[in-house]
């Protein structure tokens, strides 16, 4: 199962889990089993339907560009960061 | 609306005739005026150099003059260095040594390195960075530059030694 | 994404051709912004807040309008209404409010220098002129000019709709918090025999790009506008702007004029759609430049901030814990890099409990921009003088304890998933066997001091086409404005791949129009992304040049192979067959060729950086002069190493300014008061030893060619390894930026004092 590793002000929602082992093959389908598991974080991750434009996601050690749309595989890791910068222009 | 002044100088070897508001800066006749753009605007107080010119023969920062004063003068910008499409050793050295990223500052310090070569055709480092140090670079940290300029001199030097050994 | 190849035998790649626009930026050919000039054109000038904090209670303009020659002014009303939000402005996030609240002030004055309106004019003389005619009536406000007086209970508010993502409702001038943690610090610190705990501050600086900002703006009547401007991001130009003045983003188009310098203050918008919205007034072209002290005043700097570090190690030099505590300046509007720099602080080290807390606040000043490794150097001047005082607890040289500490391929970062294959260990090797390094440093009031630092890097979307000409030779168009000689190795790139002479190519910089979407020349992501289309693109070109190949020889194209710049068939004794020689059949074979590709490029490569410097303080003025410094960075592969070279010795002089003088002074009504070159100190020719270069190739495994963005890193360690150097030079450790002779001086002498009673007793 996908593993995704909880940015630390998250933590919140999963009580204090750092990483949570999620099914999905798909960054949509993780984000919505993980709102389904920790009720809230979804809205923290997505917004408008895709991840928020503050947030990137790395999958597998390298950052992925797909958002929602990004596939994952069996045994991958999937982080979220702050887009890098830090937000608006 | 001031009233503008006729003014005859002599630029880059070619007498002008040109007019312009005796509010008008050098600098901003140069550009605006005579359409010589390649000496640059970068602080309009004399501090970064990227205006400089020969105003015969001694290198101004072009922002700090007016243009009616050019009156009866020589003015050399970064246009009149190159005679007849031959670059001159100094911009030729520039390139080899990569002594420029973005260029802005380019115009300035080839007008302030020939001034230096012109009185001083045997300068220490510490004499180059000296006689540029009123040309302000942000992006190279003048490292190649002064070596572009070091480079030039010695070249000048031993074209000039080739000479005076072929008479 | 395509393996790297060997860093084998390449012909191009590598070697130092004169670069392309040369000849037009040795002459004064080269036509930056402020050198376009079009019939009719008018002028434009911008009005500007004397305060730092007021409410705008009215703006008079109509005298101002009756001056002969202006020809037109706007202010806030002239922009249409923008959501306070946070958007997809393409590859940025931006808040649209927040974004024409920059261009023109709403309803109050937030900064000393915030536009307040704009005027087109006959003549920049009478633009001036106009200005000074508009009256503005101003409730002069208490202004918020520090981080501390921005997050104290009770301070007043700046913008009344910020909240932040803790505090539910509350106004606020923090805009976010961010934070990192891992393991337990608590029981980190209770392992450590050495703790380090100290508080930093450094002072708000500027990019220092010596041409100011410029737009020349022409609005058509069927609503088509183009903007000539000097910008590091076309695409970027063009949203924005679109944004910000309600218009489709395919309306208007954006050429891109030679840059002079930008390090990141030119990825964003100030005067462009001024320009574009004076030229609507008046139906004629308008230009705006800023002056150098509206640059100062008005463009974004980088923050000044507030960096607490703990860090604590075992004596045998392992780092065991770290807590960190940063606030970064923001400028008015959020936004400031504390993310970015909280990510990198102690990037470069294997740490196994840390906790970063990093906040991002506003406060009235100019908005933020980005400089080159935005938010970095802040944090490496804490981190890395902390590190230095534990090495030196630890009896350990500065650069073992880094190269003991230091990550590698494998180890975790910040956050994240773990490196691939780095150069930071490589960097510090390369140092500590320097020559430099190698050398005695004899003499008083002399210290040496090193210091190493991170950057990410960026991928981002590139697109790159390569057209064959009917002369075999090509051109490669990419939408990378050029800053520091990114050209040259486009055409090189593209050279390498087709086998021609790099003279034969020539590079362009297109326009919005003309090229697919391209994000900002900045991240140190040209050559590594740009080069990755550029590189595909001219792959796209060989395998249709394969196929043409093909049916001259009636042959199927995999029985045609390209090699060594020549098409050659497999097997039978057919002739090989140049570029140049198979160019005049290109009709008669399908047309003309033209390579093309898009990338939104993965494989990344990080970046790390160390630097050693050595200096010399003056006892009784306490001026620092550096007398000697080297610089190691991991390039991946240098494709140009003129300009790899170029952009180390760049960001490394950028470092020492920071260190040694730059800084932002603003009075107590929050007045800047030193917004010129003159008082505004940026290095001089006089003030810089030769900068030594060491490049270390670590090929990065993402790209075809090994390629690591490199214009960034550099200024990373400058502040900390200067700030080290004066420390061994003077005994005293410098926690403030810049470490400008007033200011170690006092610390000099306190230290005098200090030590002379500890004498005495």
């Amino acid at each position: 199962m996908p593993t995704v590793v909880i940015p630390a002000l998250l933590r919140k929602f999963t009580g204090g889990v750092e990483r949570v082992e999620v099914p999905g093959k798909s960054i949509r389908e993780l984000v919505c089993h993980l709102g389904e598991r920790f009720p809230g974080i979804e809205h923290q991750l997505i917004e408008d339907g895709d991840i928020r434009p503050s947030i990137a996601v790395s999958i597998d050690g390298e950052i992925a560009t797909g958002g929602v749309l990004d596939t994952v595989g069996e045994n991958s890791e999937v982080h979220f960061i702050p887009a890098l910068g830090g937000g608006e222009v | 609306m001031s009233k503008k002044t006729l003014v005859e100088a002599t630029i880059n070897g070619e007498t002008v005739e040109f007019l312009c508001e005796p509010r008008q800066s050098l600098l901003e006749t140069l550009r605006d005026v005579l359409e010589l753009t390649g000496s640059k605007e970068g602080c309009l107080t004399g501090d970064c150099g990227a205006c400089t010119v020969l105003v015969d023969g001694r290198p101004v920062c072009s922002c700090l003059m007016l243009g009616v004063e050019a009156q009866g003068k020589s003015i050399v910008t970064v246009e009149g260095l190159a005679i007849n499409g031959v670059l001159h050793v100094l911009q030729n050295k520039f390139l080899e040594h990569a002594a420029l990223q973005c260029g802005i500052c380019t115009p300035g310090f080839l007008i302030s390195a020939k001034s230096l070569l012109d009185r001083n055709p045997k300068p220490t480092e510490h004499e180059v960075r000296y006689a540029l140090a009123g040309n302000l670079c942000r992006c190279t940290g003048y490292d190649k530059i002064v070596k572009a300029v070091l480079d030039a001199a010695a070249d000048i030097r031993s074209q000039g030694e080739g000479k005076a050994a072929a008479r | 994404m395509a393996e790297s190849t060997t860093t084998g035998d390449f012909k191009v790649i590598g070697t130092r051709p004169i670069r392309p626009d040369g000849i037009d930026k040795v002459t004064g050919r080269a036509k930056f912004g402020a050198d376009y000039a079009f019939p009719g054109m008018l002028h434009g000038k911008v009005l500007r807040s004397p305060h730092a904090h007021a409410i705008i209670k009215s703006i008079k303009i109509d005298k101002a309008l009756k001056l002969p020659g202006v020809k037109a002014i706007v202010t806030s009303k002239d922009l249409p209404a923008a959501e306070n939000k946070l958007e997809q402005s393409g590859e940025m996030t931006v808040n649209p409010m927040h974004l024409s609240m920059n261009i023109l002030a709403h309803d109050k004055a937030l900064y000393d220098g915030h536009a307040i309106a704009a005027v087109a004019a006959t003549s920049p003389h009478i633009a001036e002129e106009a200005l000074r005619l508009i009256e503005v009536e101003y409730e002069v406000l208490p202004p918020v000019m520090t981080v501390d007086a921005a997050m104290k209970p009770g301070a007043p508010i700046l913008l009344k709709d910020l909240r932040n993502n803790e505090e539910g409702d509350k106004p606020t001038n923090v805009a976010q918090h961010y934070q990192f943690k891992r393991g337990d610090i608590a029981a980190g610190f209770k392992a450590a025999d050495y703790v380090i705990e100290r508080e930093f501050n450094t002072a708000m600086v500027h990019q220092g790009y010596i041409e100011p900002h410029n737009a020349v703006g022409i609005y058509n009547s069927d609503g088509q506008a183009t903007i000539y401007c000097s910008t590091q991001g076309i695409f970027d130009v063009r949203s924005l702007s679109a944004q910000v003045l309600g218009m489709p983003v395919g309306k208007i188009k954006v050429v891109p004029a030679e840059i002079g310098g930008g390090f990141g203050g030119k990825t964003t918008i100030y005067l462009e759609p001024l320009s574009v919205l004076l030229s609507k007034k008046t139906g004629a072209p308008v230009k705006l430049v800023m002056s150098r002290s509206e640059v100062l005043r008005a463009s974004g700097p980088t923050s000044g901030s507030k960096i607490k570090v703990k860090m604590g190690a075992t004596r045998d030099g392992k780092l065991v814990a770290a807590e960190i505590w940063m606030a970064y300046e923001a400028g008015v509007f959020p936004g400031s890099p504390v993310a970015a720099g909280a990510l990198c602080i102690i990037a470069p080290y294997m740490v196994e409990n840390f906790q970063i807390d990093a906040y991002d606040v506003v406060v009235n000043r100019p908005k933020t921009a980005a400089y080159r490794a935005p938010g970095t150097t802040n944090a490496a001047f804490a981190s890395e003088t902390v590190i230095d005082e534990l090495a030196e607890k630890c009896g350990i040289d500065p650069i073992d304890f880094r190269i003991k500490n230091g990550v590698k391929e494998g180890a975790p970062q910040i956050m994240g998933p773990p490196f691939k294959r780095i150069g930071f260990i490589q960097t510090c090797e390369a140092i500590k066997n320097s020559e430099h390094y190698k050398s005695k440093l004899t003499g008083k009031f002399r210290g040496r001091g090193v210091a190493s630092g991170f950057w990410f890097n960026a991928g981002m979307q590139s697109s790159a086409t390569v057209n064959i000409h009917t002369d075999g030779t090509a051109s490669v168009v990419t939408g990378s404005p050029d800053i520091g000689g990114s050209r040259a190795s486009m055409a090189m790139i593209t050279a390498e791949v087709l086998g021609l002479p790099v003279t034969d190519v020539r590079p362009i910089t297109a326009d919005t129009d003309s090229i697919g979407h391209t994000d900002v020349t900045a991240g140190s992501r040209v050559t590594f992304a740009t080069g990755m289309a550029v590189y595909e693109a001219a792959k796209d070109a060989e395998r249709q040049l394969i196929e043409r190949a093909a049916k001259v020889w009636e042959k199927k194209p995999d029985e045609v192979e390209f090699r060594g710049g020549m098409l050659h068939a497999k097997g039978n004794g057919v002739p090989p067959m140049s570029i140049k020689q198979l160019a005049p059949r290109f009709p008669r074979t399908g047309g003309p060729i033209t390579g093309r590709a898009s990338v939104n490029a993965r494989g990344v490569g990080p970046g790390f950086a160390t630097t050693v410097v050595d200096v010399e303080v003056d006892p009784d003025t306490a001026k620092v002069q550096v007398l000697r410094c080297t610089v190691a960075q991991d390039a991946g592969k240098a494709i140009h190493p003129s300009y790899v070279e170029g952009q180390m010795q760049g960001g490394t002089a950028q470092g020492i300014g920071w260190a040694l003088n730059e800084e932002y002074f603003y009075d107590d009504k929050g007045t800047l008061r030193n917004s010129g070159f003159l008082d505004y100190r940026i290095p001089t020719c006089l003030d810089l030893p030769m900068i030594e270069t060491i490049i270390v190739e670590e090929a990065n495994p993402g790209h075809p060619l090994g390629v690591r963005g490199v214009g960034e890193v550099s200024i990373v360690p400058p502040v900390a390894a200067v700030a080290n150097a004066i420390y061994r030079a003077v005994g005293v450790r410098m926690t403030q930026t810049p470490m400008s002779p007033p200011r170690l001086l006092k610390a000099i002498l306190k230290h005098r004092d200090t030590q002379h009673s500890a004498a005495a007793d």
